[in-house]
């Protein structure tokens, strides 16, 4: 008896331990070696603010800074206010076809970003099909898509579905007799929404709107592709260390560092003012969509079908160019699997180790998601707190820093992973875990602890309870959140671009390095593949998950 | 087999928040005993230190000899039934009725039989492949009953069962509760804050108040003769009326009134139940104003004024013809053998030291 007892505890007590390490290893050490890097000299080891220095006194630098702030805040702005407006049509209104919509909305923002430049490039570029066809046939010039303009188009359009995503979810939490109430006290139409529909998504649209900012602060292929002159944080980050590789890289470190500095910064300002205005909120008469007519209507639709098919577009696009002939970077007439039989005599190991890298990190995640959950749920104390928060840090650090703190961390002796697939695999686990953690833990919440207790009180082990009873009721949460995040796995390109070697290439990378190539073929039909795969994972998704919001 | 459960001592508190100070209490074997009391009183902390959910920081707990206070939960041999049902969803009504059979390493082939014993006794045998989900909130009731039950424990623990059914079910799954539990003939403690409910269903009550026991005693001792005040007035209704108290007379509101039940000298706090007033002709009996009057079928209740302008509760059965009586002057006297007396604390019942 005595025994049983003790064993329960170092099970738990164990683990603990074992995850403290782990993060300590994986991250808090790599981190810390990041920051050394930064503020000290790596020849005379004293401390040093050069780095610093260097970055603010040249604008080629500073000026990416404010080229990021300027281009994130545009379109966190410009993403919210189409996610939330369509969020709200879809909520509200009859929608022919809504279920359908629905589905593109969601494939349109499941795609790594650069492909939609790429494509974008494809249609509206210099050479693209749409602006000869106006320069051709027309004689109109078009306006130039590169730069900041390029840059707000493809991201905005592929940003805006996660707000949708986010308020659609707040919007099936208002009860209707909230907007009743108000129409019954003189508070309808327009001023409805801004005095009582909107407070009540306030929240929620400020953690979407802090999720947009930050893909867009650490979107990395975006501006590569299609920003030309326009030069973000990332770029300078990656050219940094991409130019230093065998000598020191503080300037990348000290780069690195001032841009976790400034998401934590933003992080916790979202935080702040979420806390302030934060409630909660159960429907009981959900909000059903009504249907309307008119010119309304016909507005309404207008918007939300052409919103929708601009941001599918270019998933349309790339995949329609992979069936096409192809020299280089021009398509020549008449269609073929030509693309398609170079990409997998290629691209053999690309294909295999896009599945197996997500894959086992998968594994991992949500193993070490599980069981954190369940320690900080469920075993609370100061050292599961200390878990809690440190798991949450990967939440605000760009792709390519944890790139850059991975690479310079384990490039040297005790530790060497670098061109390896198992550093491939730690920076895709790092990256996914606080979305991972997040979604168990509201999963696990939702269990009574009665229910435990009955287990326990029915004679089952802790061990037996927390496999029979614990595990089987989290699956479905579980396996939703795992799906949810292998497609992110897949489309992964910030970290990767700075950690894959020729074996370790992954799909993403290389539709990246091909477009870069110009080997517009094979980067399509890599393209396509794998927005394939990620249109197989959703339809699973969508099976375990019958009905369920969609939440990153 | 079922045992008699000795608590000595008992102390529950989370760091220096006392929840439960010092606590004695024996329950006999096959007897239902219902912890009774407000919310926060600590009842069901009680209930979850016997079930092992909740650390015990004082105090021993015995299973007729055995102290249980270190034993693990699972080896408690406890059958509880929670608010909620805790019904686990992932499993049929069958697999969650087989759940703790399947713990207790029996033989296989007892398990099946046994878990249809209970199914059938439970009035759900229909259902038993179904997931719970599709099971009303009475039938989840009976499903968690029936999975509490099937394992044989020594004791069956109920934490506010009832609460979440409406009043119509209540009523009957409190008589399918009482009776099986009868018929299985075990140790039942279970905690309510309805003193209604627990009136109906239990062979003793301990009615608590902030983690200590005011009184224990079967449903009539604790309506008719309650120890304190406090006990007074949450069982039941009473309306509580100042007075001086010389040997066996009682003057309240300038009226003397004669009791032969007690023997005391000094200030009082009469408890009179609504039921315990007399309405009479007599007018030198205390006048009282109606002021209002609430019908409710088999009785009406009355509210009257006092002369010290004190409100007080009278119920009456209905008469044909009561209809509007408001404003209306009566005379009340009241049933002295019914009536309990608390010095002024309220910390005394004055009849019940008189009676020992």
């Amino acid at each position: 008896m005595k025994n049983n007892k003790k064993s329960k505890i170092n099970l738990w007590s164990s683990s603990t331990l074992g995850l403290l390490t782990l993060y300590t290893i994986f991250l808090i050490v790599p981190l810390l070696i990041l920051l050394s890097d930064s503020f000290i000299d790596s020849r005379t080891g004293q401390f040093t603010l050069a780095n610093f220095q260097r970055f603010f006194e040249k604008e080629y630098y500073y000026s990416t800074l404010f080229n990021s702030f300027k281009i994130s805040i545009t379109i966190t702005f410009v993403a919210v206010v189409l996610g939330t407006v369509l969020a709200f049509f879809f909520a509200r209104f009859k929608i022919k076809g809504a279920k359908g919509l629905r589905i593109l909305i969601i494939l349109s923002s499941m795609s790594a970003p650069f492909v939609g430049a790429y494509s974008w490039i494809l249609l509206l570029g210099r050479n693209g099909v749409v602006t000869k066809f106006f320069e051709n046939l027309l004689n109109i010039e078009m306006p130039d898509i590169y730069g900041f303009k390029g840059i707000l188009l493809v991201l905005a359009l592929q940003l805006y579905p996660l707000i949708f995503l986010y308020v659609s979810g707040a919007f099936s939490n208002v009860d209707n007799s909230l907007l009743e109430a108000s129409e019954n006290l003189g508070c309808s139409g327009i001023k409805r929404f801004f005095k009582v529909i909107f407070p009540l998504i306030l929240p929620t649209v400020l953690a979407g709107a802090l999720l947009v900012f930050m893909r867009c602060f650490s979107d990395f292929g975006t501006p590569m592709l299609i920003g030309e002159g326009f030069r973000t944080f990332p770029i300078t980050i990656y050219d940094a260390y991409m130019s230093e590789l065998g000598g020191n890289n503080g300037f990348a470190a000290s780069i690195a560092v001032l841009a976790i500095i400034i998401t934590l910064i933003i992080f916790l300002v979202q935080k702040y003012i979420s806390e302030k205005n934060s409630f909660t909120m159960n429907s009981i008469n959900k909000i059903r969509p009504k249907k309307i007519y008119g010119l309304k209507n016909v507005l309404i639709h207008i918007y939300s079908y052409v919103l929708i098919s601009l941001s599918i577009a270019p998933q349309a696009y790339v995949i329609y160019t992979s069936f096409k002939n192809v020299n280089g970077t021009v398509f020549t007439s008449g269609y073929s699997f030509e693309s398609y039989r170079i990409a997998f005599s290629k691209m053999g190991t690309a294909i295999k180790n896009t599945i197996i890298i997500p894959l086992t990190a998968l594994i991992f995640v949500l193993i070490i998601a599980v069981f954190i959950a369940y320690l900080v749920v469920r075993k609370r104390s100061k050292a599961t707190a200390v878990i809690d928060t440190v798991s949450m840090v990967p939440y605000i650090i760009p792709g390519i820093v944890v790139g850059i703190a991975l690479s310079s961390a384990f490039n040297k002796p005790p530790l060497v992973l670098t061109g390896s697939m198992t550093i491939m695999v730690i920076a895709l686990i790092i990256r996914r875990l606080p979305y991972t953690i997040r979604s168990t833990v509201a999963t696990l919440q939702q269990i009574p602890l009665t229910v435990e207790e009955a287990s326990l009180s029915l004679g089952a082990s802790n061990i037996k309870t927390f496999w029979k009873i614990t595990i089987p009721m989290m699956s479905a949460g579980i396996i939703s959140g795992a799906i949810l995040s292998w497609i992110t796995m897949i489309s992964e390109l910030s970290s990767a671009i700075l950690l894959y070697t020729g074996r370790t290439r992954t799909l993403t990378i290389e539709v990246y390095t091909q477009v870069l190539r110009g080997n517009y073929g094979v980067a399509a039909a890599l393209a396509t593949i794998l927005a394939l795969l990620t249109v197989l994972s959703l339809i699973l998704f969508n099976k375990v998950n019958k009905g369920k919001d969609l939440s990153m | 087999m079922s045992v008699a459960i000795n608590i000595e001592h008992a102390l529950k508190a989370y760091g220096k928040n006392v929840i439960i100070p010092d606590l004695d209490v024996q329950i006999q074997d096959k007897e239902f005993f219902t912890l009774l009391g407000p919310s926060g009183c600590g009842k069901t902390t009680l209930l979850r230190m016997i079930a092992g959910f909740n650390t015990i920081e004082g105090g021993d707990f015995f299973f007729n000899e055995n102290r249980i206070n270190e034993l693990d939960p699972s080896k408690r041999n406890i059958g509880m039934v929670f608010q909620n049902y805790a019904i686990f969803p992932h499993l049929s009504v069958r697999e969650n009725v087989e759940f703790g059979l399947k713990n207790r390493n029996f033989n296989k082939a007892d398990i099946g039989p046994k878990a249809d014993k209970f199914l059938k006794l439970m009035q759900i045998y229909e259902f038993k492949d179904r997931m719970p989900e599709r099971l009303s909130g009475g039938q989840q009731q009976r499903v968690a009953l029936a999975r509490a039950l099937v394992i044989m424990p020594d004791v069956l623990l109920m934490d506010e069962p009832l609460s979440n059914l409406d009043a119509k079910l209540r009523l009957e799954m409190r008589q399918a509760i009482r009776d099986i539990q009868r018929e299985v003939g075990i140790t039942t403690i279970y905690v309510t804050h309805d003193q209604e409910e627990a009136m109906a269903i239990s062979d003793r009550i301990a009615v608590m108040n902030l983690g200590v026991i005011q009184q224990i005693g079967t449903p009539q001792k604790i309506y008719h003769r309650p120890v304190n005040e406090f006990v007074a007035s949450f069982i039941g209704r009473t309306n509580m009326i100042e007075g001086k108290c010389n040997k066996n007379e009682i003057t309240i509101l300038d009226h003397k009134v004669k009791f032969n039940n007690i023997d005391f000298k000094g200030d009082v706090k009469v408890s009179i139940r609504p039921e315990e007033f007399i309405i009479t002709e007599d007018n030198t009996a205390i006048p009282a104003i109606i002021k209002d009057t609430i019908f409710l079928g088999l009785n009406t209740h009355f509210f009257m004024e006092l002369p010290n302008k004190q409100i007080v509760e009278i119920i009456k059965e209905s008469m044909i013809n009561n209809e509007n009586d408001t404003g209306k002057t009566v005379y009340l006297t009241i049933n002295t053998s019914k009536v309990n007396v608390f010095n002024m604390e309220g910390s005394e019942n004055l009849v019940i030291a008189y009676e020992k």
